[in-house]
């Protein structure tokens, strides 16, 4: 009988803890899957971060370290300036990288670390259970905003990736959704790309990918899938926005 | 061997990448900002890696990435940095992940001054991190001692994997003296098998985490690391001994206050009076065995603690190790002004005078 169809080898047998309808499952697969495509599992070095995929460790088959909150980039910086032929990626969340994390996020592309963060962003703080973060969109509720979120309370959502292509070292910046088939094809080429120029060693890589949190939303998988599209995306648009040398 | 004349931050840089110190990652602050500037000239050369970080906290992330990944590595601050490197020494410690931390200390509290001071004992010796935890903790009383603690404190950290700290204070880092580059003996160290530094072919990946979220796994660690400490003060465990053997009163002091002690003593011995120093070397552990013995002996009358810390900080550990067998009297200047061998010399008489 072929194989049609089999799990990545970039990830363990271990099963995930996520809740039903979250996307962290589909993007350790696209990370997994872009690794072991690009020939670079082996070498790999990840690092998690404190939030929803804390225990990511324990998904990923390659060697990783676990970061305090925030510091993953950091973490990274001291792993690739001393491993520059190995392939190293950040997987962060947006309380870990947005919020506690934002000095060392900008500073490694301000550098141009040459390593990649895919970073999920699900408009919420998911593990602590539903507190508002920077990325919680305007009328949004939240633990620590229960009417929703307001410009003069909180200010306006940061937009990491706009944010971090104003630097010259970051070379690739793109914002993709794993909402369908197709998007999730966009956002495993995204990962890929921005591995393929790590490797290149360009410079910094960042690839956001929206995600649901059906729990802390208080919606069903299929509701939050809905709002991601209509709430989310309209303020953190899709697509590249930025890859050095070519004009987007 | 030839002496040479070298500045006590520069010498600590120096003897960190004779060390086969791999990387460091540090941001300026004054008075140990001449080590970040000799790393960034000099470790580079030597195939190493130099990154100045955007802030402490990022700096001590960066060492613990790297030593994550197998690497050697340093950072060094002074006092209010280091009080933004505690977050990233309790996970180092809780990782059991090896590295060097220099705190070249200034006056405290905030901001303080940028002159020398000896505030942060407590911080160092008790851990200024969350959870339950030690780090090895070398305070030299002058720059030979610095850069030969300096080269042994990463045997240290690999040996047990946990970090290091090397205590001095700003007027260690500052002043020039001759020092010998005379070898430091290396120890027999375990390999890095833990690390992860990518799998190459390895069956099963490193994790490197100081998460262990069932509570008895948390409470098994805990066990693991508290056994690890019982080792290290067992067989790291050092201090120095001046003219205690007859001794009837009994100077304390570390670093550059006990250097100060040296001279105190010649006086007070030319005066036909019988004074000693103890020196604790290592601060964690403390030399508490040592010392109680001391305290035991019929002919030590009493101890004076001197320290650059006004509120008595290794005070603290005198008196645990004294058990009240002998009084204490205590010497406390902080804000970067210095004990003098005058205040030593009165307070050591009239200590005597209230027990004889």
């Amino acid at each position: 009988m072929a194989v049609v169809y089999e799990k990545s080898k970039g990830l363990t047998d271990a099963e995930l803890h996520y809740c039903p309808g979250c996307h962290h499952g589909i993007i350790h697969k696209l990370v997994a899957e872009s690794l072991v495509e690009l020939g670079l599992l082996d070498g790999a070095i990840g690092i998690c971060p404190v939030g929803c995929s804390v225990f990511a460790y324990n998904y990923f088959s390659c060697d990783m370290l676990e970061a305090s909150h925030g510091r993953a980039p950091a973490v990274a910086t001291g792993i690739k300036r001393t491993h520059p032929d190995q392939a190293v990626f950040t997987y962060q969340g947006d309380g870990d990288l947005a919020s506690i994390g934002a000095a060392e996020i900008v500073h490694a592309a301000m550098r141009g670390e040459k390593f990649t963060t895919i970073f999920v962003n699900n408009a919420i703080y998911g593990m602590t259970g539903g507190q508002m973060a920077p990325t919680t969109l305007i009328g949004q509720k939240a633990t620590t905003c229960q009417s929703g979120r307001t410009v003069e309370q909180a200010g306006m959502p940061i937009r990491v990736a706009e944010m971090l292509s104003t630097l010259d070292g970051c070379v690739y910046a793109e914002r993709v959704c794993v909402t369908d088939i197709a998007n999730i094809n966009k956002a495993k080429r995204a990962i890929k790309k921005a591995f393929e120029k790590q490797m290149n060693r360009e410079g910094f890589t960042f690839v956001e990918v929206l995600s649901t949190c059906p729990t802390n939303w208080g919606m069903t998988p299929l509701k939050a899938v809905q709002w991601l599209k209509d709430n989310m995306i309209p303020y953190y648009p899709l697509g590249v926005i930025k890859d050095k040398g070519l004009e987007v | 061997m030839e002496k040479e004349l070298w500045k006590g931050n520069e010498a600590i840089a120096e003897a960190a990448i004779r060390a086969g110190c791999d990387c460091f990652f540090g941001y300026p602050i004054t008075p140990q900002s001449e080590v970040p500037e000799y790393m960034s000239a000099h470790l580079p050369k030597a195939g190493g890696v130099f990154v100045q970080s955007e802030s402490e906290l990022a700096a001590i992330n960066m060492v613990y990435g790297a030593a994550g990944a197998g690497m050697r590595a340093m950072t060094s601050s002074s006092s209010p940095g280091v009080s933004l490197k505690q977050e990233g020494i309790t996970y180092l410690a809780g990782a059991e992940l090896p590295a060097v931390i220099i705190n070249c200390m200034r006056g405290g509290p905030g901001l303080g001054t940028i002159q020398p001071a000896q505030g942060d004992y407590y911080q160092a010796t008790r851990g200024g991190g969350n959870g339950d935890y030690r780090t090895v903790v070398l305070a030299p009383s002058n720059v030979q001692e610095t850069v030969d603690f300096v080269q042994e404190a990463f045997d240290i950290a690999d040996q047990y994997r946990n970090p290091v700290m090397v205590l001095c204070d700003g007027l260690i880092g500052q002043m020039m003296e001759p020092i010998e580059w005379h070898p430091v003996k290396k120890r027999a160290l375990p390999p890095k098998d833990w690390a992860a530094c990518g799998r190459k072919g390895r069956d099963h990946h490193n994790i490197i985490t100081s998460i262990f979220i069932a509570a008895e796994e948390c409470s098994d660690h805990n066990d693991h690391l508290t056994a690890k400490y019982a080792e290290m003060e067992k067989n790291e465990v050092r201090w120095e001994e001046v003219q205690c053997e007859d001794a009837e009163i009994v100077i304390t002091a570390y670093g550059t206050p006990a250097r100060i002690a040296l001279t105190a003593l010649d006086t007070l011995r030319a005066e036909g009076i019988k004074a000693g120093l103890f020196r604790p070397i290592t601060l964690w552990p403390f030399p508490e065995k040592a010392l109680h013995t001391l305290a035991e002996q019929d002919h030590v009358k009493a101890f004076v603690d001197v320290e650059m810390s006004t509120t008595g900080q290794m005070l603290d550990d005198v008196r645990l190790a004294v058990e009240g067998r002998k009084p204490i009297r205590y010497l406390g200047r902080a804000g970067g002004v210095m004990p003098t061998v005058e205040e030593m010399i009165d307070l050591v008489k009239s200590a005597l005078k209230e027990v004889k």
